[in-house]
């Protein structure tokens, strides 16, 4: 007799509610596996499907039969046939959530077949869908939350239409939906009462259809990230806006000022967060408009609730994002000076941020959990002295590249932030003494160590030894790390996901040999390591089974071996950058029965074949991105092209020289752009 | 030709049934013999003489100087009194109506069927024809001693004699004219101009020649537009209906032919002779000498009670001759321009229907109830005031191959939409049948059709067919078959 048998239904149900499929890929797969009656009971159990391949769209549909949430977006074709088999499936009436991000295949038939029982629709990124395939959308009655990023072709009508038939829409973004105006949205705002998340970020909108957005009664969250079109003079005629809005995203809103924010904000009492990232200028003017904020939300209180709750309720404003501000020390002294309490402040690329205006923030909001100073350069120890002291409860720093900073702060960091968790130290002048400091901070789950020149094996030994839970780290152009440093984090940090060994040119296959110990890495890069070997490549494909994003850029001693082993073991894999490498059309088609792979970069190889090339194309089905050298183009045949991308697959081409195989210097460029890089990322 | 002339013309010439009537003819014969007697009673009796075409005296005693000016500008002495001129259109006039009389007597008559048809009818049709010769001639003559080129005093000619206007003390009559008469008078007047002579009689319509310079079908913008002048500083004139809504402003002396441009009758004159190619025939004629201060010239519509007439209280002047035109045919005109496409739509100035027309059937914004609206924000503010309306999106945005519809404004709203997608799919229908054409055409080896196909079938497929490389190395054909045999 079977013991297993013995557990009910709710047992074995509670069971598979701690399986998680994000943690481990696997468990749900081995679980199902074990005998019928789990795999019935697991597939009973199943509430939300990936999809990799829409041809087993039919048999996931037979086999789940009680799926709320399906996600095609990793499809590299959805199109029609494939929605329509959806709706004509009986088994799936559970259905409620549908995820179609980047189909670009689906029109108005398609469409039109959606279940009206859906409650949350993602179209994001279907760049073709016209309007009159949206339209259809307004059949789904019960729709609470329609994400339509990106969809370019989509218009007012089709706006509206949706306003008229999805009444219930709770959450709805248009982001760069450039072709939706002022009276769709208006539309919108009118029809959809219930509305709480706005998205509207780089629609052309302008002040006119705000006031009918700002009179939505349960509006939570509004995100107005780029619209140029609305400036102070519009703002100016705005009536009282809502009070229930807890987050406004003015970022990039380049027309408006405090002027403007004051009259927005106008009795949103409630406002949690402010994000006010590349707006105009934030100079002193910046602070009539939070007193503005503050005053009123003073006055609302005294309203309604008696005075000492409204003392407590005071700092309802949390999280304030001012990247890329000009902000001047009194307008930090201003938000050090008010009475609210802030829990997360990004002053990221603030030019104007000086050690005054961070006390004066840190003495004051002494709750503060994430602070971000990159690229603030004016900033030096004092600051970071004031900050450790005070905010003893900061989970994140961002401080990369505040090149004042001298060696002693990192001492302060790890002597009094034990509750750190994200660290971002990139370009400082850290090094071994320094990162035995940070690494008391044992609850670090990402660390970013990019461009520390100084920091050697001696620091990441501490490192892999204190930091047990770090997940994430960044060793780009660390360029003094052995195989040593990089053997004792692989230790020490078994749960780690990602690692960045990208140009530390001392790393050989030993160092890839101990990391295959870590079986959750996700994510690999070490381009520029010219040492590595397949060797190496292979003991990684072993051991690290869930690699999903691998990068290889560079390394010229890698070469077909070095792929073979990655189908045989890393089916999860879904990016690789090849270019440079010593891989050949062999190596490649190898490379292409990994179904799950999505995303290739195939620059500069010198041993492929057009021949080859198209083989391994063809042979992958699951491409979605391809990027290529642009002699190929004419060496591919047209029509395999075309049949590329009907399947689904982008090709992207790239007209870069090669580039000889040199010594890599950490030259000034290279800081700069990856300084940049960070900023863009944020 | 004036309607009333065609008219009779026409009525000659479709009455062959026509009875003779001796007393008819002795009443015509009377009548044109008892002209002397007919001028006397009319002299004795200044009432009855139509004489104000122009109500306003100031502004007549204007036109007269002005109409004068001309005159000594040109270097010339004219001696025809205006006077005299009435008292012979007048008699025309009376004429003419005698003439109606008699044609409509004819019709009367016509009915009747008698013996002696054709004889009767020869007789009629010579009386008649004699009757409008005279008038034609007496026409002639009173105009000709206004033309420069001809003899001040041609009052004899055929024998048709003219009267010595006598009387020069007429001054100011009282306004006393039916529309009728006046009506006739402007006739009158049409068919001068299409009698091959000049207009220059009427000091209004030079002006009018010499501030046309744009089309009659032209819109003018500024008509909304308000100027406040003050009162004086501008002198008012007032066309007549009849001027207002001739076709043509210039007429050849020579043909009679009209011609809305004056430089259009210039390059027509050129076929008349060599003596109108010379430059300074072709050349524009010169405004009035512009030493004198030249009064701001306003206009006045002739339509009593209408603000632009300038007896309103409230009178706004119009700017140009244009503006009269434009502003008497849209709003005392009947509205006789219809749409073709949506036929609904009716205008009374050419150049509107045009306008309407570009944007007729065009971005047509419909709601899900069939109401169309030609702007977008008016269709979803018609949408946020109903409940449960929404855009009505044509299929697959054909909003580019929507040709001219005509969707009849009755039909329902499902007949509309059914009607879109009617358009819609016959325009599919239509390149089907381009593409089943290329494909008949293409049945010899055209490359780009063959190569169309070929694609067609490729997308088709689920895996490439090998076969179409003839390019790729064996090797290649078989790690393809081997992938596919490991999928």
């Amino acid at each position: 007799m079977n013991r297993m048998e013995m557990l009910n239904e709710e047992l074995i149900f509670t069971i598979l509610d701690y399986l998680h499929e994000d943690e481990d890929p696997l468990a749900l797969k081995s679980f199902s596996l074990t005998c019928k009656s789990f795999c019935t009971l697991e597939s009973r159990h199943r509430r939300s499907a990936k999809l990799l391949c829409p041809d087993l769209l039919a048999a996931v549909l037979r086999r789940y039969n009680r799926l709320s949430h399906l996600d095609l977006s990793l499809c590299p074709r959805v199109d029609d046939a494939l929605l329509t088999t959806l709706t004509l499936s009986s088994f799936l009436s559970s259905l409620r959530s549908l995820k179609l991000t980047r189909c670009r295949f689906v029109t108005r038939l398609g469409m039109a077949d959606l279940r009206p029982n859906l409650v949350e629709l993602d179209l994001s990124n279907a760049t073709e869908l016209t309007d009159s395939a949206a339209s259809a959308i307004s059949r789904a009655k019960n729709l609470r939350k329609l994400w339509l990023v990106r969809c370019k072709l989509v218009s007012d009508m089709a706006i509206g239409c949706i306003a008229v038939g999805c009444s219930e829409l709770r959450s709805i973004s248009l982001k760069w939906c450039l072709r939706v105006t002022d009276l769709g949205v208006g539309l919108l705002a009118l029809k959809c009462t219930q509305l709480r998340y706005l998205d509207l970020s780089y629609v052309p909108i302008t002040e006119k259809c705000l006031n009918s957005v700002l009179q939505l009664a349960y509006l939570e969250d509004l995100i107005l990230v780029g619209c140029l079109g609305i400036d102070d003079d519009g703002l100016a005629s705005l009536k009282e806006s809502c009070g229930t809005m807890r987050t406004l995203d003015l970022s990039n809103c380049q027309n408006i000022s405090h002027i403007g924010l004051s009259n927005m904000t106008r009795g949103a009492g409630y406002l949690h967060q402010l994000t006010l990232s590349y707006g105009a200028a934030v100079g002193t003017h910046l602070y009539p408009a939070f007193f503005n904020l503050c005053f009123s939300c003073f006055l609302k209180l005294t309203v309604t609730v008696d005075v000492v709750k409204c003392l407590q309720n005071f700092s309802m404003l949390q999280c304030l994002k001012l990247d890329g501000c000009d902000v001047t020390s009194s307008a930090l002294k201003m938000i050090g000076n008010w009475c609210g309490s802030l829990r997360e402040l990004s002053l990221i690329k603030c030019s104007g941020v000086t050690d005054e205006g961070i006390s004066a923030i840190a003495k004051r909001h002494t709750g503060l959990r994430k602070l971000g100073i990159t690229c603030c350069r004016k900033i030096t120890s004092f600051a970071i002295d004031c900050v450790t002291r005070s905010c003893t409860s900061l989970t994140c720093l961002k401080m990369e590249a505040c090149s004042l900073v001298s060696k002693e702060a990192f001492s302060l960091i790890g002597h009094r932030c034990q509750f750190l968790e994200e660290l971002d130290v990139t370009d400082d002048d850290l090094d071994d003494q320094g990162l035995k400091y940070i690494s008391r901070c044992s609850r670090l789950f990402s660390l970013k160590l990019g461009i520390c020149l100084n920091i050697t094996d001696e620091g990441l030994i501490h490192v892999g030894m204190h930091c047990s839970r770090l997940k994430e780290l960044d060793l780009y152009r660390a360029m003094r790390v052995t195989d040593v440093g990089i053997s004792a984090v692989a230790q020490g940090c078994g749960i780690l996901e990602s690692i960045n060994m990208a140009y530390c040119d001392k790393i050989t296959d030993a160092s890839l040999i101990s990391l295959s110990k870590c079986g959750k890495l996700k994510a690999l890069e070490m381009r520029g390591c010219p040492r590595i070997t397949s060797v190496g490549l292979a003991a990684i494909a072993a051991g690290c089974r869930q690699l999903a994003i691998l990068d290889i850029k560079k390394c010229h001693k890698i070469d077909n071996s070095g792929m073979i082993p990655l189908p045989q073991y890393s089916q999860n894999l879904k990016q690789i950058n090849l270019s440079y490498c010593s891989v050949t059309d062999v190596g490649l088609l190898a490379l292409a029965s990994i179904s799950r792979l999505q995303n290739m970069t195939i620059l500069h190889l010198c041993g492929l074949s057009p021949n080859g090339l198209a083989a391994a194309l063809l042979a992958c089905g699951g491409l979605k991105k391809v990027k290529l050298h642009t002699s190929f183009k004419a060496l591919l045949h047209p029509s395999l092209l075309e049949h590329m991308e009907s399947r689904g697959c982008v090709f992207q081409w790239r007209d870069k020289p090669f580039q000889p195989q040199a010594t890599p210097c950490a030259g000034g460029g290279f800081v700069q752009k990856r300084t940049s890089n960070v900023i863009e990322q944020v | 030709m004036p309607q009333e002339f065609q008219g009779s013309f026409l009525l000659l010439k479709s009455a062959p049934h026509m009875n003779a009537d001796d007393a008819l003819c002795l009443e015509i014969c009377y009548e044109m013999l008892d002209f002397r007697q007919f001028m006397t009673e009319k002299l004795q009796d200044p009432s009855r003489m139509d004489y104000s075409m122009r109500t306003d005296p100031n502004n007549q005693a204007k036109i007269t100087n002005q109409g004068e000016n001309q005159i000594l500008n040109n270097g010339r002495v004219q001696s025809w009194d205006p006077k005299t001129m009435l008292n012979n259109l007048s008699f025309l006039e009376q004429k003419i109506h005698r003439l109606q009389e008699l044609v409509h007597m004819i019709i009367g008559q016509k009915d009747q069927v008698s013996s002696n048809q054709d004889e009767v009818f020869t007789q009629q049709q010579q009386l008649i024809t004699a009757d409008l010769t005279s008038i034609i001639v007496q026409l002639i003559s009173t105009a000709g001693c206004l033309l420069p080129s001809v003899n001040p005093s041609p009052l004899q000619l055929n024998g048709v004699l003219f009267p010595p206007a006598t009387s020069s003390g007429t001054g100011m009559m009282p306004q006393n004219n039916d529309g009728q008469a006046q009506q006739n008078i402007s006739d009158v007047k049409s068919f001068e101009q299409s009698n091959q002579v000049d207009l220059t009689a009427n000091s209004v319509t030079e002006i009018n020649c010499n501030s046309m310079e744009e089309d009659h079908e032209l819109k003018d913008d500024d008509e909304g537009k308000e100027e406040h002048l003050p009162p004086g500083s501008y002198e008012i004139l007032q066309l007549e209906k009849e001027e207002i809504l001739a076709p043509h402003t210039h007429f050849c002396t020579i043909c009679g032919k009209g011609f809305k441009r004056d430089a259009n009758l210039r390059m027509h004159m050129r076929g008349h002779g060599d003596e109108y190619k010379t430059p300074a025939a072709l050349a524009k004629p010169n405004k009035e000498s512009s030493s004198e201060k030249v009064l701001l010239k306003r206009y006045s519509c002739p339509f009593v009670g209408c603000k632009r007439n300038k007896d309103h209280k409230k009178f706004q002047p119009l700017k140009t001759i244009l503006c009269v035109k434009n502003h008497y045919k849209r709003t005392h005109c009947d509205k006789s321009y219809i749409c073709s496409r949506c036929h609904t739509k009716k205008f009374s100035v050419m150049a509107d229907l045009k306008t309407h027309e570009k944007h007729c059937g065009r971005d047509k914004w419909l709601c899900s109830c069939g109401t169309t609206f030609s702007r977008k924000d008016k269709l979803f503010g018609h949408i946020t005031l109903f409940q449960g309306h929404t855009p009505a999106i044509p299929l697959e945005d054909n909003k580019a191959t929507l040709g001219p519809s005509n969707p009849t404004e009755n039909n329902e709203a499902t007949n509309k939409t059914a009607d879109v997608g009617f358009n819609f799919g016959s325009n599919s229908v239509n390149v089907n049948g381009i593409e089943n054409l290329m494909d008949v055409k293409g049945d010899v080896e055209d490359p780009y059709l063959s190569l169309l196909n070929y694609e067609c079938s490729l997308s088709g497929l689920q895996d490439f067919p090998p076969a179409n490389y003839d390019d790729t190395s064996s090797s290649f054909s078989f790690l393809i078959s081997g992938e596919k045999n490991a999928v």
